[in-house]
């Protein structure tokens, strides 16, 4: 299948100011994301995975190494704008990526800065505001809503641009749970009915327990490339990255370790039930 | 403390004057403004005065509303108003202190300052009142695009002026909260004098400046993510579309002005 996003031996660095040394912020990172792929990207404070996302959206270009979305260079000038077309970003702050003082006019920024005809505006604006269940709310002012339906406006404005994968850039981190699951439901949808690839980043282990791919950040380097299953068990190598593993496969760890024979891959409260209520009393 | 400040005044009713082109609205308050400076005799003034009542009433707008404006301005007026009784030159004195004289024109003058103002102010607050801040911005946008020196800037001012639209709540939403976090810890805002209170101010105000300031570069960052690139080739959501009722808006201007230029001339032999 076709490579939505290809990152190839990317190193970056942050300036710091005079005469202090430059911290590396990645180092010589490569990996692959498939069209139509959910694929999570994860690490600790520092690890360097807002750095991809910045890179990923020509925000930041590499110091070595190339960044391709759907085959184009992020470094060269001519592709800014369509890459940035057809890889959307959100942000974190829920509150100040918000342009418009009335909803549907937010969601209608970005293909109004593309050019979309007066006559398809309105039905993309729709359309994306149905996708994300905002639809009654178009008339509203930001600051009526909560911060999960805000990033969900957020989602429907990068929609709305018609996008072929959506960044997120720790979507969540700023709600509450209830917009947590909101926001995270959403994004699962898109990928399913849609089809859109989604790069999820974020450090809560939990939201991408059902990715199709996880990529593990640490110190800038790639530490692990694959299924988020065959990963999430190694408690302790996740451990030794300072990344806590899902509720339900920490309990299977421990009940291992104390000498009940359990599955040891659960990821959710239910598959853990469901082991559980197996067990031979 | 903060929650009852309100964006602009927009008192919205649904009437035809509130439908109409934002833009129809600003050229006639425009050219109510200049009408008025033009206003020479009683009649004219008159006609004014009824062309603005006429206003009001089919905007459904309280008139509590309306002279709201005039409260703040008061002291202004009153300067107006003895500035020209007395700086009037006049050859009907009717009494002198010093450089000081009263005069007949003085106090004819006088009065048509006042009444001036006094439209002036209500007029400009009629059409705040009935126009929200947004279709007010995109108004100002659309006219400034026709003028020249100023096509150049329309769309950054409108867009800035949106922006600060858009995070006047945001902002002052973050104002209270600050001001609760440095009351909890035993801030007082609300005793001593003018000086100790605005010293009091500085705790709050430093924080909010710090974070507007990261808001704003990650409202910049959002914006790019998004394509924008200024305001060329950029379409609109919602463009203004003039209607059959800026058609009567557009009559009732003609109408204004006939109306001041006739009462103007025929006024000297009516009186």
């Amino acid at each position: 299948m076709e490579n939505m996003i290809s990152i190839q031996n990317v190193s970056f660095k942050y300036r710091t100011g005079e005469g202090m040394e430059d911290v590396l912020a990645l180092d010589n990172v490569s990996f692959d994301v498939k069209k139509g792929d959910f694929v999570g990207i994860i690490g600790h404070n520092g690890s360097g995975k807002s750095t991809i996302a910045k890179l990923l959206n020509a925000i930041y270009f590499p110091l070595s190494g190339d960044v391709l979305i759907s085959g184009m260079n992020t470094k060269d000038e001519e592709n800014i704008w369509k890459i940035r077309q057809k890889a959307g970003m959100i942000f974190q702050n829920p509150d100040n990526q918000m342009v418009a003082t009335i909803v549907e006019e937010d969601v209608a920024f970005g293909p109004e800065n593309l050019g979309v005809p007066h006559a398809d505006l309105r039905g993309r604006v729709d359309e994306a505001l149905n996708m994300v269940g905002m639809y009654e709310y178009k008339d509203k002012k930001p600051h009526e809503l909560s911060g999960g339906q805000k990033q969900r406006i957020a989602i429907a404005g990068i929609l709305a641009m018609e996008p072929e994968c959506i960044i997120l850039d720790e979507p969540t981190a700023m709600l509450d749970p209830k917009g947590r699951v909101e926001v995270l439901n959403t994004i699962k949808r898109l990928n399913k009915e849609k089809n859109t690839t989604v790069v999820l980043i974020t450090h809560y282990m939990d939201e991408i327990v059902d990715c199709d791919n996880i990529f593990i950040m640490n110190n800038g380097k790639l530490e692990y490339d694959g299924k988020p299953k065959d990963v999430f068990k190694q408690v302790e190598f996740l451990r030794k990255l300072r990344l806590e593993p899902p509720f339900a496969t920490r309990v299977s760890y421990e009940m291992n370790k104390s000498g009940i024979n359990i599955k040891d891959d659960v990821l959710t409260i239910d598959e853990l039930a469901e082991e559980i209520c197996q067990l031979k009393v | 403390m903060l929650n009852d400040i309100t964006i602009g005044q927009y008192y919205p009713t649904g009437s035809p004057i509130h439908k109409m082109d934002p833009r129809t609205k600003l050229m006639m308050t425009f050219l109510y403004v200049i009408l008025l400076f033009f206003a020479n005799n009683v009649y004219s003034f008159v006609f004014m005065f009824l062309l603005l009542s006429v206003a009001i009433k089919v905007s459904k707008v309280p008139l509590s509303y309306i002279l709201r404006g005039i409260k703040t301005i008061v002291f202004i007026i009153m300067f107006t108003v003895v500035l020209n009784m007395f700086m009037t030159p006049g050859d009907n004195v009717l009494c002198q202190w010093g450089i000081f004289k009263l005069t007949t024109e003085g106090i004819y003058n006088a009065v048509k300052m006042a009444i001036r103002i006094v439209l002036l102010v209500c007029g400009t607050s009629l059409m705040t009142l009935v126009t929200s801040p947004i279709s007010l911005t995109d108004g100002m946008e659309n006219l400034m695009g026709k003028v020249p020196i100023l096509k150049n800037y329309a769309h950054e001012l409108a867009m800035m002026m949106s922006i600060a639209l858009r995070f006047i709540p945001t902002l002052m939403e973050e104002t209270n909260r600050i001001i609760n976090a440095q009351k909890s810890r035993g801030a007082d805002f609300e005793s001593g004098n003018l000086i100790r209170r605005a010293k009091a101010l500085i705790p709050v105000l430093v924080p909010l400046f710090l974070s507007a300031f990261q808001r704003a570069e990650d409202l910049a960052l959002a914006m790019e993510a998004r394509c924008y690139r200024g305001g060329e080739n950029r379409t609109r959501l919602k463009e203004l579309k003039y209607t059959y009722l800026d058609r009567y808006g557009y009559m009732i201007s003609f109408f204004m002005i006939a109306g001041v230029v006739t009462l103007n001339v025929f006024g000297v032999y009516l009186l």
